[in-house]
């Protein structure tokens, strides 16, 4: 089978799902990595390491900023010239789009978030989660190729091998979009919480610290804001000991404590993290559902009747202010890191 | 501005959704408005009043979706259409963009069309930008901060690494993200004029559109493994001693 994976990157920064997505390709036989942006030397090199019999790029300053149509244009004429059977991507903001719009353009269907990809008989048969991860569909796309967009985590991550390189094969770039991009607002924070092992995550509760006393001349909203945010500051010094992302709730992000980008849950973002560690999270429904696929959780919460203790597998009933600088300590010694 | 918002009606949040014969049941659970295209409804309405214009409410589905169209005009929608054929019982998000980009070139005139960043049944939130490309307008996924000026849109993007600004001609499709702001309530009034409302309901062939090939099917559904989870809570006489004790279990589950 000969597969399309698209390398999704930011300004060379890649998705690690996408490396995921390679290792997936790989396995159904031969797979071309595709990188679409401006500079890519880097990229070129490191996808041939973790895998990729071939690398394709559009290497042009006008490839330089992501534009659905650019980008879809672009690689919906790679695949017409290719005929791939299928084209894999990860799962991000930008890739929904241009997998849904290169459907459109090649006449075919997208298989998105997919969990689980494996040939029965002579099909491709996808499985991926419906109504929220409540239920979980075994799906096809009867068009070719089939496309379909991995959820970061769900499959192995390739071994990368210094030793392998190769030269790319440039391929045509089609820069042409109605959209003109002005600029961007960046979010500091290292990793991302979709492809994070390790999440801390913080709700409501941080604010909460009675023995802090907020600068003067701070109203009720802003006092409030100012607890939580050193609040947040012991959740990310736990996450920084474990190599790890900072989580939120929805509240905490209504709050004001925290950017969007953070938000865990329905209205967040899905995850699937090998430890989720939340403090001072009560545990609503829209936040579990978002928490389904980690593999050990732990909540941290004083109240003991806190929903989220029901979805935990270690809990702790006490002040998070105490605890989590405690476990950030204990963690150092441990850890090391 | 003539402005479209997209909705679709799904089970509840709080159902509880499982496979049954093969098919997807939630019991008695109500029928809503998918949450996330209250959003697409607000955005909507937010740009009217900016701007002036209409805002219309469009939904394919049964006739039972009339209901999520009533909750959009009372929110304050001018009017809707409902979509509805019985030749429409497995559609994909393809076959609903090709009927909803149908849909909007009979409407005539739209400057804008919003949707929802996904819906809570399939989840797949493609269907906006699939509805951009065969409309051939500039699609803006997940967008927040909406600012429309001599029909020029800019708008803040969600992307992983924060946020991406760009701006496109109208018309344009676009999806919203819930830092547009809260939906409103509907109004007392609102509720009294929806319930007045006569909702036109478009066939296939007042489209004039053939009913789409499906590109998409499911097999089967599977229920995921319940997790039988025992808490166990750690004490310990101190904060120290408790993180000490969590800390030694969490290193024993081998997930570091």
């Amino acid at each position: 089978m000969k597969t399309l994976v698209y390398i999704d990157h930011f300004k060379g920064q890649v998705q690690p799902a996408a490396w995921e997505a390679l290792g997936v390709a790989k396995s159904f036989g031969n797979s071309a990595a595709v990188i679409f942006g401006s500079g890519l030397d880097e990229l070129t090199k490191t996808a041939f390491e973790f895998g990729a019999d071939e690398v394709l790029t559009a290497d042009e300053t006008g490839m330089q900023d992501y534009r659905a149509e650019a980008y879809a244009a672009t690689l919906s004429a790679l695949a017409a010239s290719r005929s791939p059977d299928l084209i894999l991507l990860p799962t991000t903001s930008r890739t929904r789009e241009l997998a849904a719009m290169t459907a459109i353009d090649l006449n075919t269907g997208v298989l998105v978030d997919v969990t689980a990809l494996a040939m029965d008989g002579d099909k491709l048969v996808a499985t991926r989660p419906i109504y929220e991860g409540k239920l979980l569909e075994r799906t096809v796309c009867t068009g070719k190729p089939v496309i379909a967009t991995l959820r970061a985590r769900a499959f192995p991550r390739p071994a990368q091998d210094a030793s392998r390189s190769g030269t790319p094969t440039k391929v045509e770039a089609k820069p042409d979009s109605p959209a003109k991009v002005e600029g961007y607002a960046l979010t500091e924070s290292a990793v991302s919480v979709t492809d994070a092992s390790v999440i801390v995550s913080g709700g409501r509760g941080v604010s909460n610290n009675p023995s802090l006393t907020p600068p003067a001349g701070t109203d009720e909203k802003q006092a409030e804001i100012w607890r939580a945010q050193q609040g947040f500051k012991l959740v990310g010094e736990l996450a920084g000991v474990l190599g790890g992302a900072v989580g939120a709730s929805r509240a905490a992000v209504d709050g004001g404590y925290i950017p969007y980008s953070h938000q865990v849950g329905q209205t967040g973002k899905v995850v699937s993290p090998d430890l989720y560690i939340a403090c001072g999270i009560s545990g609503a429904i829209q936040h579990i559902v978002g928490i389904r696929s980690a593999k050990l959780v732990v909540a941290i919460n004083k109240d003991p009747d806190a929903p989220i203790f029901k979805v935990a597998r270690y809990g702790v009933v006490g002040d998070l202010f105490q605890i989590v600088p405690a476990l950030t300590e204990v963690f150092k010694k441990k850890v090391g890191k | 501005m003539k402005i479209i918002a997209c909705i679709k009606q799904v089970a509840d949040s709080e159902a509880k959704v499982k496979a049954e014969n093969g098919q997807i049941s939630w019991g008695d659970a109500p029928l809503v408005i998918n949450p996330f295209d209250e959003y697409a409804v607000e955005g909507a309405l937010q740009q009217k009043e900016a701007l002036g214009g209409t805002v219309t409410a469009l939904c394919i589905g049964p006739a039972s979706a009339k209901e999520a169209l009533k909750h959009a005009l009372a929110m304050g929608a001018d009017d809707s259409i409902l979509i509805s054929d019985s030749a429409l019982a497995s559609l994909d998000t393809q076959g609903a963009a090709h009927i909803l980009a149908a849909a909007i070139n009979k409407i005539r005139g739209v400057d804008l069309v919003i949707f929802g960043r996904q819906t809570l049944d399939d989840g797949s939130g493609l269907t906006a930008a699939q509805t951009a490309r065969i409309l051939g307008w500039p699609m803006l996924g997940l967008s927040g901060q909406i600012k429309i000026e001599n029909q020029n849109l800019q708008v803040e993007r969600i992307i992983e690494e924060g946020r991406q600004i760009v701006s496109v001609k109208l018309p344009a499709v676009m999806s919203v993200v819930q830092s547009i702001g809260e939906p409103r309530y509907p109004s007392f009034m609102g509720i009294r004029k929806a319930s007045k409302a006569e909702i036109p309901v478009w066939s296939l062939k007042d489209l004039g559109i053939a009913a789409p090939v499906s590109l998409v099917s499911r097999l089967d559904l599977i229920t995921p493994p319940s997790r039988e989870i025992i808490c166990e809570i750690i004490s310990g006489d101190n904060p120290n001693a408790i993180a000490e004790s969590l800390a030694d279990k969490i290193l024993a589950e081998k997930v570091l």
